[in-house]
């Protein structure tokens, strides 16, 4: 389908570029040059897994990792983004294969509708390599970021406990 | 127990288990289908023009602007509505699009729609749409339709529901007697799974598939088929992704808008709000006003409780008639009272149209009775428990309405489990920053910050009410060696898909149970609200998996000379009791081909008469909340540090699912009690927005002790009650009740806000 650009008042812009995500080099074309990370991750590369739910940053539910750091894909421009490493949910866990922090929440009751939990994962990932033994005040300070509607965070709360521990007795 | 509940296993993934959830695996790996994931090869974006006014004339509409932006491929007013003009859940009264020469009656009202190829040519398009409004006088005060010197808003009127309850002898007049005037601030769903529908028209034009995110597929179908006029059976409806719901998505939002889209373009259209248009896009919680005024003898005993309850409805009706009756018929809440007057009003204003959500009602009118049970404490010298114990309600009591409670109703329990749990340890001098209130804004003093406790306890109804026949449908097909369950019942997070897979696995002995796609290809499954998808839907599943049951014992005694009437399953085996012999299940459905659809229905309730007197609500659950809470006298912040809560669940199905449901229906309702509230002011909203509209995050949750009462309830086919509801009604007057005495303020409004404490 081709895109027709909508910059307001100005003279239209096809713009190419290239996004490494997962690992993998993406092509962008034909894009718009407004649009976010989220969108072109979501809409432009077939990787659905962050999720738009506040256009803001208030929410976390688009969190991703860019350069080793967690940040809201919905905040960050796509084309801002060249020549750097994007991770997003669907490149934690090697082949399909679940990683231990999705295992647990898994395990633990950390899923209901499910809309918050891609952001969750890759931030509890972040936050589990910065600071693999935190503590419970931790764990809900660099969380705080992500808001869940349905859990109430105890079971999340519960399932970043198992990782850690787990974490600790096999190191 | 009764005979009917199903035995329960302790196999892993039957019922009783914390069996895991089919679709989990998919949602921690991003890959699980959301409605707003949906794609389709040509599809066009859809948007919406919506008033910025909450009441005005249209005089004029100019869609020809959006015409000449390049990728814009559809444009739709009212003018374009091949059907019914307005669609509802109860009335049908609320505009597709408002009409020239109509009038919009609330700000965010839709005016017409667009389809483009990209999300901003949408933006585009609708910037260059003109519409022409003569600004009217918007009527905002809900009183002024009640007195009746607001102007008509709607040819319907605006009064949805009047509706008395007067019971036993109005006479009486209580030795004590305490009174207060209480309200209910507009709470939000706020489920993060946007609204997100995505229609695929079929390539004759006289029928459309459609993936959306809701409540009630059937319900949803017959109001689009109604708008689109078109037959029902020409229109599939598939359960998109749901991201939570809250009752959000009972009513129509984006469903019409969509459709007429997609049919007259001819090609697949995906509307997605954005946050600030889901503010405008769907029905809040009603902002209420209550009176009350509770008679008691010397005692404390409650012996006559006088109410007016005000709730506003906003601009359409929505199911405003049907939260009212909630309201008014839960006033004397879990405690033992026959005499009441009580007068109860939804009415219809220009501020944003209400309806239902999580409570539905009994929120409002619990804050207000749990607010006078602290002051009836404290008129009779009691304790918070004590005031409580002395009149809680049993099993055989007759309430206001005349019905008498024959649901399981372990209220005294409820208290006295959760004063069992013990209340957290003081907060320290040097307490992480975290923990206090106001967290690590270096704000509060620890030597000013003082300790509350406060108590609630609620009564919430299950399932619809007032002689609605809200049933549910469901099929179980063994073919090819296969189990599938079909249903037609929204998973919105709440995990029925994975309680359908335990109910079926308990009843016919099967590991593996497929679940075909939830869509309008089977019998309706009524709504996921009013806690009633366990019972109903659970009690179709069941039905339905106990009628193929049959039939495969009549295959396996026939086939392998077994005695019919002696045939059981135990764990994966049919057993003959009389003979001992045994077949595996897998090999007995092995070739067999069977095929049945149940429908789950509840006992009739009926409508109320004039005098609020009926059996109009079908069962009844019970839960206590005690909130400890720390509260920055200066300051007015407040930290929620515990609640302790035990819930009335007949059984638990799925312990794990069940904690989660407690723990989440907590935190909205600690939302509702300190933060979340949508500022209106002359019927504009002020705060559609994540910024603004404040949700408790990781750092407010509190601790959450719990206990489940687990007395089977015999009419329940499960044993089990819902429990959705029940963990948001009370613990927002606990938390209230714990801030007052901290504060020693009356507090009457919630949420409580900073200034409410400290000015």
């Amino acid at each position: 389908m081709s895109i027709n650009l909508p910059v307001s008042g100005a003279a239209q812009s096809h713009e190419m570029y290239s996004l490494r995500v997962n690992g993998q080099l993406h092509e962008v074309k034909d894009a718009w040059i407004g649009e976010s990370l989220l969108y072109v991750l979501r809409e432009r590369l077939g990787l659905p897994g962050a999720k738009g739910a506040c256009e803001q940053g208030e929410c976390g539910s688009c969190t991703v990792i860019v350069d080793s750091k967690a940040v809201c894909s919905c905040l960050v421009m796509a084309a801002d983004a060249v020549e750097t490493e994007i991770l997003t949910v669907e490149g934690l866990g090697p082949d399909g294969a679940l990683t231990d922090v999705q295992s647990a929440f898994l395990s633990e009751g950390g899923v209901q509708c499910g809309f918050c939990t891609p952001g969750f994962i890759v931030a509890v990932h972040h936050l589990l390599e910065n600071n693999p033994h935190p503590t419970d005040d931790e764990i809900r300070e660099s969380l705080s970021g992500n808001i869940c509607r349905c859990t109430g965070y105890g079971r999340i709360l519960e399932a970043v406990r198992t990782v850690a521990d787990q974490r600790r007795k096999n190191s | 127990m009764s005979s009917t509940v199903a035995s329960t296993g302790t196999r892993h993934g039957t019922l009783g288990t914390s069996a895991s959830r089919p679709d989990g695996v998919a949602k921690v790996q991003g890959g699980f289908a959301f409605s707003s994931d949906m794609w389709a090869d040509n599809m066009l974006w859809g948007a919406t023009l919506r008033s910025p006014h909450p009441y005005a004339r249209i005089t004029s509409i100019d869609v020809s602007g959006a015409y000449e932006i390049d990728g814009v491929s559809t444009v739709i007013t009212a003018a374009d509505v091949p059907g019914k003009l307005t669609y509802g859940l109860i009335m049908q009264d609320q505009p597709v699009f408002a009409a020239i020469g109509d009038t919009v009656r609330y700000s965010g009202e839709p005016v017409a729609a667009v389809a483009a190829d990209h999300p901003e040519t949408c933006q585009r398009a609708l910037a260059a749409i003109k519409v022409i409004y003569e600004v009217l006088t918007p009527v905002t005060d809900p009183e002024d339709c009640i007195s009746g010197v607001a102007e008509q808003i709607h040819p319907d009127g605006n009064i949805f529901r009047h509706q008395r309850i007067i019971s036993g002898d109005t006479s009486i007049v209580g030795a004590i007697q305490v009174e207060g005037t209480y309200e209910i601030g507009m709470q939000d769903q706020a489920f993060l799974g946007l609204e997100s529908a995505l229609a695929v028209p079929d390539s004759g034009g006289h029928g459309l598939e459609m993936y959306v995110a809701t409540q009630w597929l059937h319900e949803d179908r017959k109001q689009i088929a109604d708008c689109l006029n078109m037959p029902e059976e020409n229109i599939r409806l598939v359960l998109g992704g749901v991201g939570g719901a809250f009752g959000a998505r009972e009513d129509i939002s984006l469903q019409v808008h969509t459709a007429l889209l997609a049919m007259k373009s001819g090609r697949p259209v995906r509307i997605s709000y954005g946050r600030e248009e889901s503010f405008y896009g769907h029905v809040h919680r009603h902002p209420a006003k209550i009176w009350m005024k509770h008679h008691a003898d010397t005692n404390g005993k409650i012996v006559k409780i006088e109410a007016r309850m005000v709730f506003d409805g906003g601009a359409y009706c929505s199911t405003s008639p049907a939260v009212l009756v909630n309201g008014i018929t839960h006033t004397q809440g879990p405690y033992k009272c026959e005499n009441a007057i009580v007068d109860g009003w939804a009415v219809r204003t220009n501020n944003p149209p209400c309806g239902a959500m999580r409570g539905f009602g009994v929120v409002q009118a619990c804050f207000a009775h749990e607010s006078q049970m602290e002051k009836l404490a404290v008129a009779a010298g009691l304790s918070p428990v004590e005031i409580r114990l002395l009149n809680a309600m049993e099993t055989g009591d007759r309430m206001i309405t005349g019905q008498i409670m024959d649901s399981v109703a372990p209220v005294a329990q409820c208290i006295r489990e959760t004063d069992a749990i013990p209340l957290p340890p003081p907060m320290s001098q040097d307490a992480d920053l975290r923990t206090i209130p106001g967290g690590t804004g270096l704000t509060a003093l620890p030597s000013n910050i003082k300790r509350g406790v406060g108590w609630g306890v609620s009564i919430k109804n299950l399932m619809y009410s007032e002689g609605f026949d809200d049933y549910s449908t469901a099929r179980c097909r063994i073919s090819e060696g296969v189990v599938t369950i079909k249903f037609a019942t929204s998973e919105v997070g709440q995990g029925f898909t994975m309680l359908a897979q335990q109910i079926a696995r308990t009843v016919l002995g099967v590991d593996d149970v497929f679940l075909d796609t939830i869509d309008t290809q089977v019998g309706s499954a009524g709504s996921t609200s009013a806690s009633r998808q366990t019972w109903m839907s659970g009690g179709a599943v069941q039905a339905a998996c106990r009628a193929a049951l049959e039939q495969l014992f009549d295959h396996v005694a026939t086939k392998n000379s077994m005695n019919r009437a002696e045939l059981e399953i135990e764990g994966t085996d049919i057993v003959d009791r009389l003979t001992g012999q045994r077949v595996a299940v897998l090999a007995a459905i092995d070739g067999v081909d069977i095929d049945c659809t149940e429908e789950y229905h509840h006992p009739a309730t009926e409508d109320m008469d004039e005098n609020g007197q009926g059996n109009c609500h079908v069962a009844y659950a019970f839960v206590a909340h005690r909130a400890v809470v720390d509260v920055d006298l200066e300051l007015g912040l407040v930290k929620v540090v515990q609640i302790a809560t035990a819930q009335d669940v007949g059984r638990v199905l799925n312990p794990l699912s069940a904690m989660g449901q407690v723990e989440g229906g907590i935190a909205q309702g600690l939302g509702l009690a300190v933060m979340e509230e949508i500022i209106v002011k002359d019927g504009k909203v002020r705060n559609p927005s994540f910024t603004d509209y404040l949700l408790p995050t990781f750092l407010d949750a509190p601790t959450v002790e719990m206990v489940f009462i687990e007395e089977h309830e015999p009419k329940s086919p499960l044993g089990a009650k819902g429990i959705g509801e029940p963990p948001c009604i009370s613990v927002t007057p606990a938390i209230a009740n714990a801030i007052r005495q901290a504060v020693g303020r009356e507090l009457p409004r919630v949420p409580i806000r900073p200034y409410d404490i400290c000015l």
